[in-house]
């Protein structure tokens, strides 16, 4: 790939003997924001650690740039890292951590006050410089983190789970924020969450990773409509998740039931997993859907009603802006669309 | 609601009171009074005691205790901070280890080891038999200057080294990696990020040696031999040979002036590092 900006290839890295990566595959193209996405323990950070050097992999090869990176320490490769707790330097001004990496570089002081003064201007934080760390809140702390990474000018920023400590609010202003600025500024992010919706917000590629290994790779609308397997279905929002037989191209049967669905290439009779969305799930007149059921439970969530449909035995999430009480037979409809089919797991 | 745990500070209170102010204020007051007040009736007022102390003969000898504890102090430091150093950064197990090594020798009693080294340094000790055993001329090493020295850095640099440590394992990891990622290297590492980070830690250190180095009464005596007296052995005469109890008690108080003096000069170093290690 010639326009990969970071590669790893068969990466596998051990501790004390257990795998925690294992054979990671991962290109990332300049000006991309890839974000690495797992329930924690599922290797992201580490990956993320063996980026900017701050692990050597016990196998498998890093390349920046084309280069070859193993060996590499941190401080001489050209990323920066906005780490999960901030680690500001609590004994400088926050003008004075912003300037660590140019003073590193032993620029000239004019030159170094301009930059920092314009990245305090970018964060809105201008006159904030002769301020002290502990004196900052979390959202400018974090803002401060970023600053002091993007005055160095890298080429590829990564972000440990950098909004992992600020409230709903903050988060979902700051997610806007870091994105309109990767576009601005046009640098490559490596961007570590657990928030799969963080993740369908922010992204250009989603890499969605679990016990160390990389499970799905694709855009959000990819990932999201059509997740490979029962892991990636379930992690990225609610799913309902099915057995089913593939009887042709474009027809399943589950539930006892055959769907027309947009699937194919599939093998004839296969068992496969059926995955539908609790949105898709519309709520109709009794006889107007093969889908028929009992509603168990009601619980309203805000924008929508989160119901539980029982139909022959499996329990069906729906989200409707409609409700239906409790009890009461009611009719499911979806369109081909909303079906989704994955291969069956183990 | 009134808060009732400060109920609790009562017998500390107390015990300060009895152990500690009111025996200052008596030194404070034997020092301002004349040998001949010995009742309340026939006090009497001077201020000849501090006069007496500014003679060549005393001055010499406080300046010779506080050279001496400065250099202990600065000989502690350099030890005792790569050590702590080396301990912080050692694995857990390792290092709970070598944290016991380091406060073993202070289960002994502080007289003992003093003596030990006697028995190290002597003209028939350890070192001038081994001197003579491979055919060198013995050393004249114990009743000096430097045994006095070597005595307090033995017996001091565990509260060196503790303070600096604590300040060390304090310490972030996370601030180390991102200077590292900011393209510093393992020196300016240590220059910028490390080194001003655990000055509270040197900090506490420094007083925590300076004080008792300075007022130490055992280790000149056993290991400096009469020669090399210093302010404590000099005190120490004063109340117990001399029985002369105000000039002592002067001595104490200017003594106490100088570490309030030599102490907060220090803490002027420490002003706005808040964060770290602050055992003082």
């Amino acid at each position: 790939m010639s326009n990969a900006i970071i590669e790893l290839n068969n990466i596998i890295k051990k501790f004390d003997g257990e795998t925690v990566l294992d054979d990671i595959n991962l290109a990332v193209k300049e000006n991309e924001f890839v974000t690495l996405l797992g329930p924690s323990g599922c290797g992201k950070t580490t990956t993320l650690r063996i980026i900017g050097g701050f692990e050597t992999p016990t196998s498998g090869e890093v390349y920046f740039d084309g280069h070859l990176m193993n060996d590499v320490p941190p401080f001489k490769r050209q990323l920066n890292t906005v780490f999960q707790k901030y680690a500001l330097f609590p004994h400088m001004n926050v003008f004075e951590n912003i300037a660590f990496g140019l003073r590193i570089k032993k620029m000239d002081e004019r030159i170094i006050e301009g930059k920092v003064l314009k990245m305090l201007e970018l964060f809105n934080l201008k006159n904030f410089g002769k301020r002290r760390i502990d004196q900052l809140s979390g959202g400018q702390q974090q803002r401060i983190a970023i600053a002091r990474a993007l005055v160095n000018e890298p080429k590829v920023l990564l972000l440990d789970e950098p909004l992992g400590a600020l409230d709903l609010k903050l988060r979902k202003d700051m997610q806007n924020e870091l994105k309109a600025m990767q576009k601005k500024i046009g640098i490559t992010f490596v961007y570590v969450t657990h928030d799969q919706e963080e993740a369908l917000t922010m992204s250009d590629t989603i890499v969605v990773m679990n016990d160390g290994i990389i499970q799905q790779m694709g855009t959000p609308i990819d990932i999201y409509n059509e997740p490979q397997n029962a892991f990636v279905a379930d992690f990225i929002g609610e799913s309902n998740i099915l057995d089913g037989i593939m009887h042709d191209d474009y027809l399943v049967e589950f539930l006892g039931k055959k769907f027309e669905c947009v699937d194919f290439g599939f093998g004839k009779g296969e068992e496969i997993e059926v995955v539908i969305r609790p949105e898709d799930l519309v709520l109709t007149e009794i006889g107007t859907s093969p889908l028929e059921g009992i509603v168990k439970s009601v619980t309203f969530k805000g924008v929508h009603y989160e119901m539980r449909v029982v139909v022959s035995d499996f329990e069906f999430l729906v989200h409707s802006t409609t409700k239906a009480p409790v009890g009461e037979k009611v009719g499911l409809s979806l369109t081909p669309d909303d079906i989704h089919i994955m291969e069956k797991g183990e | 609601m009134k808060d009732k745990t400060k109920y609790f500070s009562y017998p500390y209170i107390v015990w300060m009171s009895i152990f500690i102010l009111l025996p200052s204020f008596l030194v404070l007051l034997y020092s301002i009074t004349t040998k001949e007040s010995n009742g309340i009736t026939t006090i009497k007022f001077t201020l000849e005691n501090y006069k007496m102390f500014f003679n060549n003969l005393y001055i010499n000898i406080l300046w010779d205790s506080i050279s001496l504890a400065a250099l202990s102090t600065i000989i502690c430091l350099v030890l005792g901070y790569p050590a702590a150093y080396i301990i912080a950064n050692a694995n857990l197990s390792k290092r709970n280890t070598l944290l016991f090594l380091c406060i073993l020798p202070m289960w002994m009693n502080m007289l003992l080891r003093t003596y030990a080294w006697m028995t190290i340094l002597g003209n028939n000790g350890l070192i001038n038999n081994f001197l003579e055993f491979i055919g060198l001329q013995k050393l004249n090493l114990l009743y000096t200057k430097g045994a006095t020295v070597m005595g307090m850095v033995y017996n001091f640099i565990p509260f060196m080294i503790l303070p600096i440590y604590t300040a060390l394992s304090k310490m972030d990891n996370g601030l180390i990696e991102a200077a590292d990622d900011l393209g510093a290297n393992k020196k300016t590492v240590f220059k910028k990020i490390i080194l001003p980070l655990s000055m509270p830690g040197v900090i506490s250190g420094i007083i925590m040696v300076f004080m008792p180095a300075v007022s130490t009464f055992i280790i000149p005596q056993l290991l400096g031999g009469n020669k090399n007296m210093m302010i404590g052995n000099l005190i120490e005469k004063l109340f117990i040979l001399n029985g002369d109890w105000n000039f002592g008690s002067a001595i104490s108080i200017i003594m106490m002036i100088i570490i309030l003096i030599s102490m907060s000069i220090m803490n002027k170093f420490d002003v706005d590092k808040e964060g770290g290690a602050r055992l003082w």
